[in-house]
């Protein structure tokens, strides 16, 4: 035995896993979503590089965060890639960001006995006016009914998007929600979301209710935070921090303005906007 | 009931052994204890020895103390940094601290640093390594400077630079390119914060705060927090909670002071026969 005694026979065996550390978040928003994660890579005691991004472009209105066995994740985000080139070539159009989510749902499960040891969070703007903190199976029925309604309406300049997150488990179990956090610093993180953005454990002012949903500015905020406050405490949080932010057709693009350190993804000024804000995060 | 035997069996006492086995098979495991991760280092200079430390205590992969001291006091002359179980070294370094006062009242002689060497190596291997106190021992006596690494089973080595801690990989590729014999104070001093600066920056285990303390025959020098190389910036935002944010499901409110009765006493001069 590791303690040096011989109390029963032992059997070593490969293990095809280990764990990369690290930690991701995203967050939906009315018109926009907010997809994170730092950038640090570790195994054991030891850093493997202080910049690996987690968080990838899917399409132009679609991100993906991976986290957990960072070989699984990055040859996930590629196979990802791929089926949703396929799509584009098959029909002539980006796959809408449920289907991608139902897409991820399939992919992982078909490796059910041999899992990709990856938590996934996609996030990115819905094309319907599809209301959120919906359950998955509310979803189902509603969709039924409103794509009768919806290939009426066609493809109108004027129908804006929703802020959309989904959250998956390594071998395929999904739901739609309004925030999510993954990872090694997911214990620190999530209870701080459950409290800033679904304001549980607050009662409100009286004769007052909580918002239902916050703006970019104070989300962003949060976000910084959340990571600063789990870099001080796990240590396999740190080096730099990726903040995607996706902005659905026609919302202004004015409070970004102020944030330094911006980049833009997007190529279109008409359609969908994409950023990346870059930040440093502690390096000890 | 049988009377007490006078023979006190050596090292720990097992007996807990079956239970915490049978505990832990039924899915009780034992608690994590807090380790230090850390980087310790010692280095001999021209007129002593420098003794380096970082600042951060882990329970696992989690931060339990981003501020601990990790550069025990052993006597005025005579310091130890603790790697390891952070209960191990803190009780293990008091202990023979105290144990070398009292030496040192009854041999009449200033404390020698071998003898808290021996004090520690004797201690540790008695308890067969589950004692997890890795050590750092380094002062100057009356014989001169010296500086001792002790391992948790109880072997020492006696060298002119060591490290120690999850750490001591990094801190020690810094010693072996940089150390170089009779040293002036600031090279030694810088040696050993970039040094403990390569634990924290490379070793998860380690971060926070570089501590030092220079030991010369003349006096020692802590230098708490020499170094901060890692402040918490300003966070974006105030977390307030206005009042009445927590809800509250009764409420009852008591009168303390039923009755109130002032009566003045003339002062008298205390009384001291």
């Amino acid at each position: 035995m590791p303690d040096g005694s011989y109390e029963r026979p032992q059997q070593r065996q490969f293990n095809p896993y280990s764990e990369n550390g690290g930690t991701i978040l995203a967050i939906a928003g009315a018109d926009f979503s907010v997809i994170a994660g730092d950038t640090r890579q570790s195994e054991g005691y030891s850093i493997q590089t202080r910049y690996a991004p987690k968080v990838f472009r899917l399409t132009e209105r679609a991100v993906l965060a991976v986290n957990g066995f960072a070989a699984d994740g990055n040859m996930f985000v590629k196979k990802v890639k791929q089926r949703l080139e396929w799509y584009r070539h098959a029909h002539a159009k980006d796959m809408p960001l449920r289907a991608i989510a139902r897409l991820i749902q399939t992919m992982l499960y078909a490796q059910r006995f041999f899992p990709y040891y990856v938590y996934n969070i996609l996030g990115g703007i819905e094309e319907d006016g599809t209301p959120s903190h919906v359950s998955h199976t509310a979803l189902v029925r509603a969709h039924a009914r409103a794509h009768a309604h919806a290939r009426a309406l066609t493809h109108s300049a004027s129908a804006l998007g929703t802020g959309a997150v989904y959250s998956f488990d390594p071998v395929g179990s999904y739901e739609r929600e309004a925030c999510r956090a993954a990872g090694a610093a997911q214990s620190l993180v999530q209870p701080f979301l459950d409290n800033q953005i679904y304001f549980k454990n607050q009662t409100p002012a009286p004769g007052t209710n909580h918002p239902t949903h916050l703006p970019l500015p104070d989300v962003l905020s949060i976000v910084i935070d959340s990571f600063t406050s789990a870099t001080e405490r796990h240590i396999e949080v740190g080096d730099g921090l990726e903040i995607y932010v996706v902005l659905a057709k026609g919302r202004s693009t004015q409070e970004l303005a102020s944030i330094g350190g911006l980049q833009e993804l997007s190529t279109r000024a008409e359609g969908d906007r994409m950023f990346v804000i870059r930040r440093d995060l502690k390096k000890d | 009931m049988a009377t007490a035997s006078a023979y006190r069996s050596p090292g720990f006492d097992f007996s807990n052994e079956i239970r915490n086995n049978f505990l832990s098979e039924r899915g009780v495991p034992l608690p994590k204890a807090t380790s230090t991760g850390t980087t310790i280092v010692g280095c001999l200079f021209k007129d002593g020895i420098v003794l380096g430390a970082d600042t951060r205590a882990t329970e696992g992969p989690i931060v339990a103390d981003k501020n601990c001291e990790k550069i025990h006091f052993i006597t005025d002359s005579i310091r130890c940094c603790g790697a390891g179980t952070a209960a191990d070294t803190e009780f293990t370094t008091a202990m023979i601290s105290s144990n070398m006062e009292l030496h040192a009242l009854s041999t009449g002689r200033k404390p020698r640093v071998v003898t808290a060497m021996t004090m520690l190596k004797q201690y540790l291997f008695r308890h067969q390594g589950q004692v997890g106190a890795a050590l750092v021992l380094g002062g100057v006596d009356a014989t001169g400077p010296h500086l001792f690494t002790i391992h948790p089973h109880g072997s020492t080595d006696k060298l002119p630079y060591v490290t120690m801690g999850s750490g001591s990989l990094a801190a020690m590729a810094v010693f072996e390119a940089g150390w170089r014999p009779n040293m002036e104070r600031a090279e030694a001093l810088d040696l050993v914060t970039t040094a403990v600066s390569a634990g924290i920056f490379n070793d998860l285990g380690s971060g926070s705060n570089v501590d030092a303390c220079v030991i010369t025959a003349s006096h020692t020098e802590m230098l708490r927090n020499y170094v901060k190389p890692n402040e918490r910036v300003q966070k974006e935002r105030s977390y307030g909670f206005r009042r009445g944010t927590t809800a509250w499901k009764s409420e009852s409110i008591r009168q303390m002071v039923v009755e109130e009765d002032i009566t003045f006493i003339a002062p008298e001069a205390m009384d001291t026969s």
